[in-house]
């Protein structure tokens, strides 16, 4: 195996020292010169005709600057794919929810903004409301949008495979009925954004995103801009998980009133706001039947899907494909039918989150599988190794296993977790569970169909020779991406990480498309190594020209050069150097030639020497509608145990212990790798036992905030074991991929069939509170 | 109307003038400049903009500026050493407690307090002292081994 020198270790975090000094900047720690402060008029009906917007007293009103309304911006419709753009910045004939935005004001400060919006006076017709796909779907309902009478906002129909034939060969078929909730991503820092339009036409938006290259496109066609007039720049961002990825009403509210004043603007969203604007993880309502042979062999797969998706498109269209396709893997399925539907009704529009459109699927399924075994007489564990896919496997619906170390991850949770001297032998109110999944590393496709890269990336060599610079266009929203393009760029040039800048989150900076599907590793990663090897061949290229030594008998490591063979006399470089830099401290001495020296020689050589790379993935996936969705250049997995507690009398569950075993591919951080582990168990354990976004009859959310909306605190958090697996994908930079979705795949439903192996009896319906435990043991005890 | 307040933030004193409904959150942030404390929900569920006022910590949004009229506040910034990044502040670094570091300042102080009043706490009051301060990315667990690590180079 190759020896690293910095990739694979355990490597502090470049932004740790700034975050936990309070000197990061995020967008609302910022202010700029004149800067004013906008405010939206939101609906407060879920649905409902516009007759008249009266904005004069809120105008009229000292310190405003501006009232906008949909006559000022305009009825371009936008959305997150060109197919589905269903949305216009402001409302102008009808609001569609509760939380639907209807203009938005500038003032001089924010109590002045929030008086005028409270001045804006609208009437309405109310329309009657529908919340429930069932509903939305019924014969007469009222319409959302004209152009979707009915209310599907989209439909998927695939079948790989013949599932009734293979049906028929089974031994045992099983039908179950499972129920999530509706989530809010609960990411600790509320959106929010400065424009600052300046007076030659230039806009500048910092905004908390995950995306500023999908954000300046936006931007650019509501606001009529040529994209190359609107930069994005994304300060330091306190998580995403999804709904940070897309532009919001609120960022182009802000930058249309800073074109229109000419003065910055800035804009926030309050936590309420966090709420109602959404784009979280759907509810999803998924009938599952399983068919499997007396062996254990699994057979074939028919999967409904109804998806409550608010008023909005939103990733929905994306999400709907995924709940089908994020089942074809990671056990060997032939026969695989998938019919989903996803509903527009008059609630906050949801969209992706952490696991995109996959977990409530894989959750569903793997309590199924559970199921299964136990009527077949067999471990779960060995009814998934009979199952299980391996590299160079394919699926039904085309996607390539190109790595795959799943049996490598259920082997080493089974082992981690002490599975075979736990499982069958706990006390009443304690049970274990296991589960499976797996995830893209990043999106086949933009959202956007392009032959764009996904992602570009320039490596810069100061001009001391001493240090380089990644500029990338990356978002590094907590997840750790600046270090990873970091370390990958000192591997790469063989320099150490402390030598090696990253300036990033800029849409100058080059293309990128942003930190959604577990991308950015492997795409970002591999255009940075391209990038920084591009930098050191052309260092090397003039050091040997110099030397007379061949560019393939010499290296760079760890900031020095090696030669392979005899060492040439580099002492003429040496002492030009130090002659150049007299005076300074840190000149080289009495050791081997360093890459500063080179790099120096190269500059003086070639001028500023800079290296660029790019990717995008080759042609990936089938021919089938919707083939894109789900095709990725390689697949993370991963297994885990959970252990409960159940309180019989309460039915409160605690998760005591978690055992995850995720193949990254390579971990280029391993602290990194098991922080996305840790954190990805954290959110499924919210879902699975506490998060519920609520309504009342009229559309408005009952709870939101972050008391009655509850996400795990640090007491309700188990320690996670975390195990680490790598099988070196081809496809990935240094072997490695995703691990920053596909670790959540599993823990809904190993917690599902820890709390089953507990309580004896299945809960088809999140989360698990126990008032919904307590009624199942109490069903149960009713039965016996 | 304004009403002046004098107080101490990390060591220093100021003199301010401000509005009765104006939050100390909102004081440090948008009149003092110490944007270290952060707003992640301004109703006191969330626990980023913890601060440390005579010595507890305390949800800076649910404090009125004015009812912090002759107090001694130590935010974030206050916590740095002359010789650099105090304990905790290093172990949260090396530990890999920081991901998207929103909650890290409130993190850190709720810590900060904990160790000061219990040197050797065990992992279950650890959770408990941190259990105000909400974070979305990390699972806790880093921070929690951070806090650890901390107690054991500071005692």
């Amino acid at each position: 195996m190759t020896q690293y020198t910095v990739i694979n270790k355990r490597a502090p975090r470049l932004d740790a020292p700034d975050k936990s000094t309070g000197r990061a900047k995020y967008v609302d720690d910022m202010t700029l010169p004149g800067m004013l402060f906008g405010a939206l008029l939101q609906s407060p009906l879920a649905h409902a005709r516009i007759l008249n917007i009266d904005v004069s007293k809120a105008k009229r009103l000292p310190g405003v600057k501006a009232v906008v309304t949909a006559e000022d911006a305009g009825l371009i419709k936008y959305g997150v794919s060109p197919a589905r753009y269903d949305e216009t910045l402001f409302c102008h004939e009808k609001v569609r929810y509760v939380g639907d935005e209807i203009a938005a004001v500038a003032a001089v400060d924010l109590e002045t903004a929030l008086e005028a919006i409270s001045l804006i006076k609208v009437d309405y017709e109310e329309l009657p409301a529908v919340f429930t796909p069932e509903e939305a779907m019924a014969q007469g309902a009222p319409v959302i949008h004209e152009e979707y009478p009915g209310n599907v906002c989209a439909e998927v129909h695939q079948e790989f495979g013949d599932v009734e034939a293979a049906f028929q060969d089974c031994d045992l078929i099983r039908t179950d009925r499972f129920v999530n909730k509706r989530q809010d991503a609960a990411f600790l820092e509320p959106n929010g954004c400065i424009a600052d339009y300046d007076r030659f036409g230039n806009l500048t938006l910092y905004t908390s995103t995950q995306v500023p290259h999908y954000v300046q496109r936006t931007v650019a066609m509501v606001l009529k801009l040529p994209v190359g007039r609107v930069r994005v720049i994304k300060p330091y961002v306190g998580g995403g998980f999804g709904p940070k990825a897309a532009a919001n009403p609120m960022e182009l509210a802000a930058c249309l009133l800073s074109k229109k004043i000419g003065r910055p603007v800035k804009m926030n969203y309050s936590r309420e706001q966090v709420f109602l604007f959404s784009r979280a993880r759907h509810q999803f309502v998924h009938t599952l039947t399983t068919g499997v042979k007396k062996d254990g062999t699994i057979m074939a797969l028919k999967n409904e899907c109804y998806l409550e998706g608010g008023a909005y498109a939103s990733f929905g269209i994306a999400t709907v494909y995924y709940a089908g396709s994020l089942l074809a893997a990671p056990y060997r399925l032939a026969n695989m039918k998938y019919d989903g539907y996803r509903v527009y009704t008059n609630k906050p529009a949801c969209g992706a989150q952490r696991g995109h459109g996959g977990v409530a699927a894989r959750a569903a399924w793997e309590q199924q599988l559970d199921a299964i075994a136990e009527e077949l007489g067999m471990d779960p564990i060995e009814f998934r190794l009979k199952n299980v896919m391996s590299a160079g496997d394919i699926t039904c619906n085309d996607l390539n296993m190109s790595s795959f170390g799943m049996k490598d991850c259920i082997e080493a949770v089974k082992k981690g977790s002490g599975w075979s001297e736990k499982k069958g032998k706990m006390p009443k109110g304690k049970g274990i569970g296991m589960a499976c999944g797996f995830f893209v590393s990043g999106a086949g496709y933009p959202i956007y169909r392009s032959d764009t890269y996904h992602a570009t990336v320039t490596v810069k060599l100061s001009e001391d020779g001493g240090t380089a610079t990644v500029y990338t266009g990356a978002a590094e929203i907590g997840q750790g991406s600046d270090t990873t393009m970091a370390l990958i760029a000192a591997e790469a040039l063989g320099v150490r990480y402390e030598d090696v800048r990253v300036a990033s989150g800029d849409t100058e900076y080059g293309i990128d498309l942003g930190a959604y599907s577990s991308r950015t590793t492997l795409m970002t990663g591999h255009a940075t190594k391209e990038a920084a090897e591009s930098v050191k061949r052309q260092v090397l290229q003039v050091l040997g020209d110099r030397l007379k030594v061949p560019v393939d008998q010499m290296d760079i490591k760890n900031g020095y050069i090696v030669f392979k063979g005899e060492t040439p006399d580099f002492s003429s470089i040496r002492t030009a150097y130090i002659k150049e830099h007299r005076g300074w401290t840190d000149n080289p001495d009495e050791e081997p030639l360093t890459f500063r020296e080179a790099a120096r020689l190269a500059y003086l050589e070639k001028g500023t020497i800079v290296g660029t790379g790019k990717y995008k993935p080759g042609k990936l996936g089938g021919k089938y509608k919707g083939a894109a969705v789900g095709t990725s250049p390689a697949y993370g997995c991963s297994a885990q145990v959970a252990e409960v507690s159940v309180d019989m009398e309460t039915g409160k569950v605690s998760v005591e212990r978690v055992t995850d075993a995720h193949d990254c591919g390579f971990a280029i951080n391993r602290t990194s790798v098991e922080g996305q582990m840790e954190g990805s168990v954290s959110m499924g354990l919210g879902e699975a036992l506490l998060e519920e976004v609520k309504f009342d009859e009229k559309g408005n959310i009952l709870n939101a905030n972050l008391a009655e909306y509850k996400i795990p605190t640090c007491l309700d958090m188990p320690n996670v074991k975390s195990l680490i697996v790598e099988s070196n994908e081809p496809n990935g930079p240094f072997g490695a991929k995703e691990v920053g979705e596909g670790a959540i795949m599993p823990t809904i439903p190993a917690i599902l069939n820890a709390v089953y192996d507990a309580i004896g009896v299945r809960i088809n319906e999140l989360p698990l509170t126990p008032e919904r435990v307590y009624m199942a043991i109490r069903r149960k005890k009713g039965k016996q | 109307m304004k009403r002046l307040i004098t107080l101490t933030i990390n060591g220093k004193e100021y003199e301010v003038a401000v509005p009765p409904n104006l939050t100390l959150l909102d004081l440090l942030r948008y009149e003092l400049g110490l944007t270290g404390t952060k707003k992640g929900c301004d109703v006191g569920d969330c626990g980023a903009c913890t601060v440390i006022m005579d010595g507890k910590p305390v949800n800076s949004c649910l404090v009125l500026a004015v009812q912090a009229d002759g107090r001694d506040i130590l935010t974030i910034e206050g916590v740095e050493t002359e010789e650099g990044l105090h304990p905790i502040q290093q172990a949260f670094v090396e530990k890999g407690a920081v991901q998207c570091g929103f909650c890290t300042p409130g993190m850190i102080l709720s810590a900060k307090s904990l160790l000061e009043r219990n040197p050797r706490p065990t992992e279950e009051e650890i959770r408990t002292a941190l259990s105000g301060n909400l974070c979305r990315c990390t699972g806790y667990q880093k921070i929690v081994e951070a806090v650890k690590d901390a107690s054991e180079k500071l005692s």
